[in-house]
């Protein structure tokens, strides 16, 4: 017996005008959270921001408010080194005070420099060591089929961490249950720490890779955010296999000097003009979404 | 040998025709009886169903054992993914594949996450016989004691393993169980105390304290009737719960008769042997002997050739406890 479905809310273009004000505002805190921890990574948050915002603001059914009502959608995060853009969009959606983002990597601070579970339940997962998450993401979802639990897993993951043979193993097992409620989402940003995941262990192809596995493979834009929530819809609607959609990024999307730079991976910008201008250039996008709005 | 009643040893315990199970086949009647008292039981399995004893668990509650194949490190985060949706699962291979391959995602995602994932490592130590080095894990109690939140349990034998594994249900949080191949002396009985965090004192002795863990616990047993004929009281202590440590009832015994022999079949450093040192170091300094592998792998070999090749059966600990006992008096 499949479980009973529901498709997403319909997203009207107000609200997609609204979604895309919304990331530019998330990017915005991120970035001064950054500067003001002095340490955590710039890239592959700001590439997620739109991803992010979607999902806690359209995809995911959730409340901030009861963060461990039994039955919210579970968003596990694998890569755990973007946590800044999980927890300024969590801040956001009201998951707790948007002051609070100024303690990130402080001693004694919920906000650790990667996620941890027992201090934030509604984090789902510690993440860090790259690989560790979509197998729980798997893990999780196993027992949702078995309930025929009325939430849906969603698991982020980074391009780099495939490299991981444990992501692989879990690919494995998601295929052989065809866990119809997971979706993966891969940051296909193509950066790592080290430079072009496709000089350090090339991916490609990766679409056919997960295709032989046994999932359903969508690949969208990833700062489209409209793109985003059909592919979301559509794995919903997926009652055969695992999803896991391919979203192409850009490294450090809405600051240009971030942007496709591998150097930008690991570090924030600094307090003064780098901060500045980046915070400069996301005001006046937002000059650009409005205008489109009236 | 002056035998102590509330251990409720059998009354067989030194007959020649005393009962023989593997520790293994406790695990498994353990998961049955698990899997009955408690729903949310299952058991996840990396392609060694019969060989860790989890046939039976399968055969009862098909919807709750899981099939992974060959794949340690998912074996350990899937369970932790199961532990987070609320069930309590139980992984079972070989200790040098599960936590031997799996030691990281043991550590972040049960340990760190605080999750009931209960990791049952089979064919631990030298006596697998003649598989050799590679499937001889001897590491294990050192890699599962140091992490934060892990309990560890070392039966001595099938009886004690099913209680483990009931108590492993228990306790909110991830456990180690580590349990053999080879069938060993059932000396417990259903009425013998077990609770982790509880060491065991099997016979009273004054003149040295034996402190073992696992199957090994029988052969300091038969060590100590020996040292009673050479006029030596040897007190034996079962200590499953290699963390938390009985420390109460370790450092007394320590006090009581100033020498300790420790028993295993693993690496002595950073085993039971590396932890009682360490207990003693810090409260009640008395001289140690440690019976386990000296930095050395296993070979292929009868586990019976390879206990005594190891130097781990009882007239090595008879001389060990000797030499202990010299030790002390030196002290003086």
């Amino acid at each position: 017996m499949p479980h009973v479905r529901q498709t997403l809310a319909p997203l009207t273009d107000a609200k997609l005008r609204k979604l895309e004000l919304q990331a530019n505002a998330i990017r915005q805190d991120l970035l001064k959270m950054l500067t003001q921890a002095g340490s955590g990574h710039s890239a592959g948050p700001l590439g997620m921001a739109d991803i992010f915002t979607a999902l806690y603001f359209h995809v995911l059914n959730h409340n901030p408010r009861k963060p461990e009502w039994s039955e919210r959608d579970r968003l596990f995060l694998s890569n755990g080194h973007i946590a800044p853009i999980r927890y300024t969009a969590m801040a956001h959606a009201g998951y707790f005070p948007k002051s609070e983002l100024s303690t990130l990597r402080q001693l004694g601070s919920r906000l650790q420099g990667h996620p941890e579970y027992r201090l934030l339940p509604a984090l789902e997962n510690t993440s860090g060591p790259l690989g560790d998450g979509s197998p729980q993401a798997v893990g999780m979802a196993y027992v949702g089929m078995l309930e025929k639990a009325p939430w849906h897993v969603y698991c982020c993951m980074s391009d780099g961490e495939l490299a991981a043979g444990i992501t692989w193993e879990a690919a494995l097992f998601a295929g052989k249950h065809k866990l119809h409620n997971l979706t993966w989402i891969i940051d296909r940003n193509n950066i790592q720490i080290d430079g072009y995941t496709e000089d350090i262990m090339p991916l490609e192809p990766l679409h056919d890779k997960f295709a032989a596995f046994g999932f359903t493979v969508l690949e969208i834009d990833g700062h489209n955010i409209r793109e985003f929530v059909e592919a979301c819809d559509r794995s919903k609607a997926t009652w055969e296999t695992p999803t896991v959609i391919i979203a192409h990024t850009i490294p450090g999307k809405g600051v240009s000097y971030m942007e496709f730079e591998p150097a930008w991976h690991g570090k924030p910008p600094q307090q003064g003009d780098e901060l500045n201008s980046a915070l400069k250039e996301l005001r006046t996008l937002n000059g650009k979404i409005q205008s489109e709005m009236e | 040998m002056p035998l102590v009643k509330a251990a409720k040893l059998s009354p067989k315990i030194f007959h020649k025709d005393i009962a023989k199970i593997p520790t293994r086949n406790g695990f498994g009647e353990g998961l049955v009886l698990a899997g009955e008292a408690d729903e949310r039981v299952m058991v996840l399995c990396a392609d060694l169903t019969e060989s860790t004893r989890t046939e039976a668990f399968k055969r009862a509650f098909p919807d709750r054992f899981v099939q992974l194949g060959v794949s340690e490190q998912s074996l350990a985060a899937i369970a932790a993914g199961m532990a987070l949706a609320g069930r309590i699962p139980f992984i079972a291979s070989y200790a040098c594949f599960s936590p031997g391959r799996n030691w990281e995602q043991i550590r972040t995602t049960a340990c760190l996450q605080e999750v009931n994932v209960k990791i049952a490592g089979a064919h631990a130590g030298v006596s697998v016989g003649p598989d050799g080095a590679t499937h001889q894990m001897l590491e294990d109690i050192a890699l599962m004691r140091v992490l934060p939140n892990m309990i560890v349990l070392v039966p001595c034998d099938a009886i004690e393993t099913r209680k483990a594994v009931l108590a492993a249900v228990q306790h909110e949080g991830p456990v180690y169980i580590r349990f053999a191949r080879e069938k060993t002396p059932v000396f417990t009985t259903d009425k013998s105390p077990f609770a982790i965090g509880k060491a065991q004192i099997l016979n009273t002795g004054s003149d040295v304290a034996i402190v073992a863990c696992g199957p090994l616990v029988y052969e300091a047993l038969l060590a100590a009737k020996e040292l009673e004929t050479h006029g030596v009281s040897a007190k034996v202590i079962n200590c499953p719960s290699i963390k938390p440590l009985d420390e109460a009832t370790l450092i007394a015994a320590a006090k009581q008769c100033g020498a300790v022999v420790t028993v295993e079949e693993a690496q002595a450093a950073g085993g039971l042997g590396g932890a009682m040192a360490e207990l003693l170091g810090s409260n009640y300094p008395v001289p140690i002997e440690r019976v386990g592998l000296e930095d050395t792998f296993g070979q292929s070999g009868t586990p019976d050739e390879l206990l005594e090749h190891y130097k781990l059966t009882a007239p090595w600990i008879i001389k060990a406890a000797k030499r202990v006992i010299k030790r002390k008096l030196h002290l003086y």
